[in-house]
């Protein structure tokens, strides 16, 4: 059996020893390369490896279809995720290769008096708008769920911070004359189910989340056309909220008068209601038990160094990423002797309240081992939890990370 | 039928290059969890979601394939594929 600390320390060398034979306890996955989350379940081991989708760099393969493929800890190290290494999360396998010139989005439903047809060259003579914001899957880090839950067993890496431009959906809407009755906007994408019977991806979002003006329709990511597994040519982007509102291959948008109904509204995408504190609610979608997830929970992490990495004794500086719902951060924390003491760290670059924020903590290693956490407290006095909420999807994992260096 | 003879046709398509090296233990019901599941999943699925589940748990993954996601499985198979996912994959 090989310890946690053991396999990261050794990774390296384990991937050179289980290609020449030496050592079968080594995975399949070690070998390809792939550095996993420490306390994903062990099975992860066996199927995760790093590959290239077309387009990409290798990024961790999860599933191959749906294709689902995580960004390593080292993607981590700038504030903006490049679009090659950005994280790909679909749930249904009919993937097709949308052609900008002929795609079209209908924008209609109840709630609007005159549907319209958007072709992307109408899209982009809108009034263009831009946003740097973190897109995180709602179920990151369910891997690390205690006990497991059922599902994508994510590390830390289904995540990623983009520059997102293109047309609010406001105005989108307002062309289609959006009416006053209008409850909720939802969303359809070109991508389908393999078999007829399972339920088409559609989500939706509260009217007044849809009109907010961060709110758009992006068909730019960082400067770039959309990648196809990140939803070319357009998707929609909903700063500070999970990324299950953020439809790829976006074709359809309908104004709702009713509450948007299906699998992926409830009983999928839910949070026991009252357990997190979250102040974005999705009131005509909350029933008497959960409540749709909503805007993300205040997080950081730790890209300088993975967990049992041999440091130096003396001068280190640990730097990493904080993000929140869109309130913004405020201060990030971080202690040395395992969360007797606490300094804060100095925050780098400001690129907007919904995007990563990157800070750094000048340490002093004392021989052995140190324990380093890390807090981030948003502008509202969010902080992290030091104890999972456990839920039963495994969304909402913020519970601060409690690292070993040794030196 | 119709939709019974497109499933059909579904599974009868090879899976790709990349997703053919994903192996699962080889036991029996092997042939109903390759003939049913990966209609509409690849089978990292399996692996990467163990060994955690204890058998209720694998029980109501096989029902929520059918329920939830319309997986034409018929019952003796999903019992098969059940009870292979728990004597290889649980808990």
């Amino acid at each position: 059996m090989i310890t946690r600390r053991h396999l990261l320390g050794t990774a390296g060398a384990g991937a050179a020893l289980a290609l020449s034979g030496l050592n079968p306890k080594f995975s399949e996955a070690e070998a390809a390369g792939a550095s996993l989350t420490p306390g994903v379940p062990s099975g992860v081991n066996s199927v995760a490896t790093m590959e290239a989708l077309p387009g990409k760099k290798p990024l961790i393969k999860l599933s191959y279809r749906p294709p689902n493929y995580e960004s390593p800890l080292e993607t981590f190290r700038t504030a903006i995720t490049p679009n090659d290494e950005f994280f790909v999360r679909y749930h249904l396998a009919d993937i097709p290769a949308v052609d900008a010139k002929t795609y079209k989005i209908a924008v209609g439903g109840d709630g609007a008096d005159n549907p319209v047809e958007l072709s992307f060259d109408d899209l982009k003579t809108m009034p263009a708008v831009e946003v740097v914001a973190v897109n995180q899957c709602s179920g990151n880090r369910r891997g690390l769920s205690k006990p497991h839950v059922v599902g994508v067993e994510w590390g830390y890496g289904a995540m990623g911070c983009a520059r997102w431009k293109g047309a609010r959906l406001k105005d989108v809407l307002d062309k289609a004359g959006l009416k006053k009755e209008a409850i909720e906007i939802s969303f359809n994408g070109a991508d389908g189910p393999a078999v007829d019977k399972t339920p088409d991806f559609i989500k939706s979002i509260p009217a007044w989340k849809a009109v907010d003006e961060s709110t758009i329709i992006a068909y730019e990511m960082n400067g770039q056309p959309l990648p196809h597994w990140n939803g070319f040519p357009a998707r929609i982007v909903v700063p500070g909220w999970t990324g299950t509102y953020w439809m790829k291959h976006v074709i359809a948008i309908n104004a709702l008068t009713k509450p948007q109904g299906g699998f992926w509204m409830n009983p999928a995408y839910r949070v026991p209601l009252g357990k997190f504190p979250l102040r974005d609610r999705f009131i005509t979608q909350e029933n008497a038990t959960s409540t749709p997830i909503t805007e993300m929970v205040v997080n950081s992490l730790i890209t300088s160094h993975r967990d049992g990495a041999r440091v130096n004794a003396g001068k280190l500086v640990v730097s990493g990423i904080a993000w929140d719902g869109g309130y913004g951060i405020s201060s990030v924390q971080v202690s040395a002797d395992g969360g007797k003491t606490w300094s804060a760290a100095v925050l780098g670059q400001d690129l907007g309240r919904f995007a990563f924020r990157p800070w750094s903590f000048n340490l002093a290693a004392r021989k052995g081992k140190n324990t380093v956490m890390v807090n981030a407290i948003n502008k509202l006095g969010q902080s992290q939890t030091s104890e999972l909420i456990f839920n039963p999807a495994g969304y909402h994992n913020n519970v601060m990370q409690n690292i070993t260096l040794n030196a | 039928m119709f939709l019974i003879a497109g499933f059909a046709a579904l599974i009868a398509l090879p899976a790709t290059a990349d997703e053919s090296s994903v192996q699962l233990k080889k036991a029996p019901g092997l042939d109903k969890v390759e003939a049913n599941c990966q209609a509409c999943h690849s089978l990292d699925y399996i692996p990467m979601n163990s060994p955690f589940p204890n058998a209720a748990l694998w029980d109501a993954e096989v029902t929520k394939m059918i329920k939830a996601y319309g997986a034409p499985i018929e019952d003796a198979d999903a019992k098969a594929i059940a009870d292979y996912l728990k004597s290889n994959y649980g808990s």
